[in-house]
């Protein structure tokens, strides 16, 4: 009987030990590049605050993981088997010795109206307008922002999905301590006017809002010119210089890769940036790198002279940042209107 | 906007493109060394997984002389001189998405690395680009995790 139960205590260390080694390899493998080593965030928001992890259960964390964030950066990670997601949880609670709240799954009766004047006037500052976010995501240590912590979207399904009504009424009211996020009942709120709130963050559900990019969006844009390669990359530049932007550069396309009298001279890159535009697309997503410089390359290829680009929806579309594919709109527009100026 | 002169293709090749990002839609990687040395390890990774380096952009320094804070951030350019002028010649319309690069910033004091998956940029019913991609995808994936293995 002895021997029995020290069996089954020694397979359950073994069991618990074995989760928490694939919950680390797993965060590893899918989590430490936005959240962090220890949980202290980056692209993503912190996972480690006692704070959050009081009020966080473990339906919200599997949830949050499954469904991930739409448009705000998060991934949803929809092959994670229950046991993955399990393990995940597991080792997100070392982070902290908090402990994992359950809550009731029951509706919180409020006036979503009277909840949206309040949100107005005192979360938007922070969650947006109508729940979006606030502008960029996460940390981020590597450039000054707003907020130390960007205030996650509250219009978003995978959030509305992850957590109940009794989470978020606690989260108002408690606040996350060591975030910007204060208890609202220490704020002077009453515990109506925070379940009004709740009811209003609710009725997001049936109003969601998304910025998608279309499935047939082209991959690349292009624009012949009639005028000769060289003709073409003097008239592309001036009209680059004619949309406020500075030239950074101009170079042969395998310049770098051959040797200097080996480039082909018959595809010309032409770089450019606006520091202004290129600071406000870092602070809504740090990965923009992957776009940059601006770029418009004049290939003459079968006797015809093309200005080319990459389509920058085409690249923001694996992003999953609502905000970024707005940007990347205006960026294709500017593409265009450059290649066509100076191609007219 | 009216667009007379300017073609803009669409080149829908019956490849089915999925909206909803999963997980694996782009690399990204996080190593636990500095930026500087982060981007030399990178540099060294880059030649030894066969690849030649092109040319690197200094983000931060047009940001900064511009009046903008930020902290460390490169574009670093590479590719196979063959392999690059193969597809440019055989498939222009891939031109401007080549070189490949790698994003890499300074966070706090980690360093983050960001690359897109080939396979899913460059979409072609080709077999003989299609291995090409498939090796690409499979060096980017081998020379970050070389780099995520990085120890302080
Ligand atoms: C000063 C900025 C600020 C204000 C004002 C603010 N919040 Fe927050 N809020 C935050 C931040 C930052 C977080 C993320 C905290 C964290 O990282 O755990 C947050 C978290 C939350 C969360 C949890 C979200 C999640 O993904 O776990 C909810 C719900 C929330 N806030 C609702 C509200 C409501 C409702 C109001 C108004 C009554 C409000 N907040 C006001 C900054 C703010
Ligand atoms: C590409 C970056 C990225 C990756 C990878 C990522 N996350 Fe996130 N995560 C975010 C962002 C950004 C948010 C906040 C969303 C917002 O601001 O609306 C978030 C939010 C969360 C939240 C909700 C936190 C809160 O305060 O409510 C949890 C939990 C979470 N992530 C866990 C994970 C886990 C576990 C993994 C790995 C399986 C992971 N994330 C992978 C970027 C990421």
């Amino acid at each position: 009987m002895r021997l029995i139960a020290l069996f089954c205590l020694l397979l359950a260390v073994n069991g618990h030990s074995l989760a928490s080694s694939l919950g680390e390899s797993l965060y590893q493998k899918n989590c430490i590049a936005c959240h962090g080593a220890d949980g202290k965030g980056g692209v993503g928001v912190p996972l480690a605050l006692d704070s959050f992890q009081a009020q966080a259960s473990d339906r919200f964390l599997r949830n949050t993981i499954k469904f991930g964030r739409e448009g705000r950066v998060m991934p949803a990670f929809k092959s994670l088997s229950e046991d993955e997601l399990n393990a995940l949880v597991g080792y997100i609670r070392t982070f902290s010795s908090a402990t994992p709240p359950t809550y009731s799954q029951k509706p919180i009766k409020g006036d979503a109206k009277l909840g949206a004047q309040l949100y107005a006037k005192n979360c938007a500052a922070c969650h947006g307008a109508e729940g979006l976010g606030g502008k960029g995501t996460g940390v981020t240590f590597s450039r000054p922002r707003d907020l130390p912590i960007i205030a996650p979207a509250l219009n978003n399904a995978g959030f509305l999905k992850s957590a109940s009504d009794a989470m978020i009424q606690k989260t108002l009211q408690q606040g996350r301590k060591g975030t910007p996020m204060v208890s609202f009942l220490k704020h002077g709120m009453s515990k109506q006017d925070i379940n009004d709130i709740v009811a209003y963050i609710r009725s997001f559900e049936k109003n969601q809002q998304r910025n998608e990019i279309a499935k047939d969006e082209p991959y690349y844009l292009e624009a012949e010119s009639s005028m000769n390669l060289e003709e073409t990359v003097a008239s592309l530049k001036q009209a680059i210089v004619g949309k406020n932007y500075r030239l950074i550069r101009t170079q042969n396309f395998d310049n770098g890769l051959v040797k200097e009298t080996q480039e082909d001279k018959k595809k010309v890159v032409v770089y450019f940036c606006n520091f202004k535009l290129l600071n406000e697309a870092l602070t809504v997503d740090p990965r923009v790198g992957l776009f940059l410089p601006c770029r418009l390359t004049v290939v003459e290829h079968k006797g015809k002279v093309k200005i080319m680009a990459i389509n920058p929806l085409h690249l923001s579309r694996f992003f999953n940042n609502d905000e970024l594919n707005n940007l990347c709109k205006g960026m294709r527009e500017t593409y265009e209107v450059i290649m066509e100026e100076a191609t007219l | 906007m009216k667009l007379n002169r300017l073609k803009v293709f669409v080149l829908l090749a019956g490849l089915s493109l999925s909206t909803l990002v999963t997980a694996e839609e782009m690399f990204m990687t996080r190593t636990q060394q500095t930026f500087p040395e982060a981007m030399l390890a990178l540099q060294a990774e880059i030649k030894s997984h066969g690849y030649k380096l092109s040319r690197v952009q200094r983000v931060d320094i047009g940001l900064t002389k511009s009046g903008y804070k930020t902290d460390k951030y490169r574009v670093v350019f590479f590719g196979k001189p063959d392999e690059i002028k193969w597809i440019a010649d055989t498939y222009p319309e891939w031109i401007p998405y080549l070189p490949l690069k790698i994003a890499i910033f300074s966070e706090a004091q980690d360093t983050l690395l960001i690359a897109s998956d080939p396979e899913k940029i460059f979409l072609t019913d080709d077999p003989k680009l299609k291995k090409v991609l498939a090796r690409w995808k499979k060096d980017i994936g081998s020379l970050l995790n070389k780099m995520a293995e990085l120890k302080e």
